[in-house]
């Protein structure tokens, strides 16, 4: 089989088919228990840090 | 030691520059390397002077003087493309415009690319470029890593700017759409572009923040999928190194399909993805409210890269390409207008809540408004791809309709707000100078966009009717000279809309300079009711 055809076969079955559950795994991984906590959080971080740079967890161990 | 280093590169660069414009075979590459001798040579002289130079600590604040600058060339560089837009739109309806005199460079094929790139990379890149700065730093809580490799992207990226302008105008040009500029222009942003990816990776590996906020992977993904269409797209080998022309290394209908693998991901990636980067971070800032989904953004990100990139064959339909290609561009294109319209509906909805603020706040309003162009736009391209659609739409106005109103709308209204929120931030003011102008700059730019668009729907559904109209015996009825003539009037409305525009831009860049300067302007926000 030459190459063109391998490629093209390939990529309509098997990789599609990765594909495809990758980003049905990205779905069930956003609506996975627990995770409205974790994004209630991230939505706020546009205003936290807003004119300095935030405290990183090395430094805060160390003071 | 490393000042040494560079020394020696500038030196380097210098002189094969000099040597380059000597041996130049033709004049835009000539004034190419004139131009990058002169730089290098200032480099030198700078890195020179410094060598004995204290060195500082690094400042421990956010590295927003690289921003600054780029606001600044954001505004410049707006008002530039629009202009060359005004004129090109006016040299269509009066091809008088033309002059004589000015001949090749001021002829509308040349500075056609001009001003798309000037728009599209000049103004869209340095807002993207400036914002990004701007959002990693406050999303991450983390100074932008690499300390002057920040400068070094926006002056390299603003000498890639100069040196595809100049380019276009003096006639070197690969004749690839929105990937003009010849080959040594090409390995140039691919430098910059590298490490704009560093910066941008570094910033968020130091970051204190734990988790990455939603605008940071628009804007990864827009730095990455660029990075890989531009190298691909590109492939070509120069002629000769003292020359700007080169060969691609694809033909035919491969070079197509690259093409417009690459042309429809510019938009996907440079002014989609970028875009909602900057979108999931200032309509949320500007709102004062978290956005309405963070669910939906995710689902969002993934639905929109996932298919953007297939997206690409809708632009060669009945065309060499095979016609499962084109049919897969066709189904993913109209696949997208869900994770579009989820895009929108999720920036529209952050505003829940807060409804009130767009009568008082010009910039809610702007961002609104370019929301709204957003979906239109999602909505119209989708239905433009399907094929039969296309037959009609495809070489018409309609075409640059479509382009313009997510251009103009959505991505022109989207920087400009951001330039509102940014410019009284950086500068330290309460806000603008003037709240009003901001108001005018509005409807200026809406109803410009609307002469824009109405005039090109138009002027593409009668040019594409008039093409395939024909008689009893099967003969066609107009010449292409005849749908010319009659395109005239919308030509006419569509210059002055893009007169408006540039005057709301105008505006805009006056407003700037006022609110930089000083002197911050204490007034009612405007549209609050008297208590």
């Amino acid at each position: 089989m030459d190459t063109y055809s391998f490629l093209r076969e390939l990529a309509d079955s098997w990789v599609l088919l990765a594909m495809f559950l990758f980003f049905l795994g990205v779905i069930v991984w956003a609506f996975r228990p627990g995770s409205r906590a974790v994004h209630d959080d991230t939505s706020q971080i546009p205003f936290r840090n807003e004119d300095r740079p935030g405290v990183s967890k090395d430094e805060e161990l160390q003071s | 030691m490393g000042n040494y280093i560079k020394l020696i590169v500038l030196g380097g660069i210098t002189l094969f520059a000099a040597v380059a414009a000597n041996w130049g075979r033709d004049v835009s590459y000539i004034v190419h390397a004139m131009i990058i001798m002169v730089v290098a040579a200032y480099m030198f002289v700078r890195v020179l002077r410094s060598m004995d130079a204290l060195t500082y600590a690094t400042p421990d604040g956010y590295m927003d003087d690289v921003v600054r600058a780029g606001v600044i060339a954001t505004g410049f560089w707006g008002v530039v493309g629009f202009l060359v837009g005004v004129v090109i739109a006016f040299q269509l309806a009066f091809p008088q415009l033309n002059f004589e005199v000015l001949q090749p460079y001021g002829n509308f094929g040349r500075l056609r690319p001009l001003h798309t790139s000037a728009v599209i990379f000049a103004f869209g890149g340095n807002a993207l470029i400036m914002s990004s700065f701007y959002i990693v730093q406050r999303t991450c809580g983390a100074r932008l890593w690499g300390g002057n490799l920040a400068w070094f992207v926006f002056w390299g990226y603003n000498l890639f700017i100069v040196l595809a302008a100049t380019g276009y105008l003096l006639g070197a040009t690969q004749s690839k759409e929105y990937a003009e500029p010849e080959w040594y222009v090409d390995i140039w942003l691919t430098i910059v572009w590298v490490s704009f990816l560093a910066v941008y990776l570094g910033t968020i590996f130091k970051r204190t923040e734990k988790h990455i906020y939603v605008a940071n992977w628009f804007l990864l993904s827009f730095i990455v999928t660029v990075a890989m269409l531009h190298l691909i797209n590109n492939i070509s080998i120069p002629v000769s190194i003292w020359g700007s022309k080169s060969v691609q290394i694809f033909s035919g209908v491969q070079d197509a399909m690259t093409q417009w693998w690459y042309g429809h991901n510019a938009v996907g990636f440079f002014l989609t993805a970028g875009f909602l980067g900057m979108m999931y971070y200032f309509v949320p800032k500007q709102a004062g409210r978290p956005v309405f989904s963070y669910k939906l953004s995710i689902i969002h990100f993934w639905a929109l890269i996932f298919l953007y990139i297939w997206a690409g064959p809708h632009h060669l339909h009945y065309t060499a390409l095979p016609d499962w290609a084109s049919t897969l561009g066709m189904v993913f294109s109209i696949i997208l207008w869900m994770p579009s319209w989820g895009g929108m509906i999720n920036g529209l909805m952050t505003l829940q809540g807060a409804w009130d603020k767009l009568r008082t706040d010009p910039i809610i309003r702007m961002m609104v408004i370019s929301l709204a162009f957003y979906g239109m736009s999602t909505f119209e391209g989708p239905m433009m791809s399907i094929r039969a659609v296309n037959s009609l739409s495809h070489y018409t106005d309609w075409t640059i309709g479509h382009v313009h109103s997510g251009a103009l709308g959505w991505n022109g209204m989207i920087t400009f707000s951001a330039l509102y929120f940014l410019t009284p931030k950086l500068w330290g003011r309460a806000q603008m100078y003037s709240m009003s102008a901001i108001n005018w700059h509005f409807w200026l730019a809406t109803i410009g966009i609307i002469l824009y668009a109405a005039s090109m729907w138009v002027t593409g559904i009668m040019e594409g009717l008039m093409w395939r109209e024909v008689d009893a015996n099967g003969f066609l009825v107009n010449s292409f000279a005849d749908t010319v003539s009659a395109k005239f009037p919308m030509y006419v409305v569509r210059g002055l809309g893009g007169v408006l525009y540039l005057s709301g831009a105008l505006i805009m860049a006056w407003n700037m300079f006022m609110t930089i300067r000083g002197g911050a302007k204490v007034t009612a926000p405007v549209g609050v009711p008297a208590e």
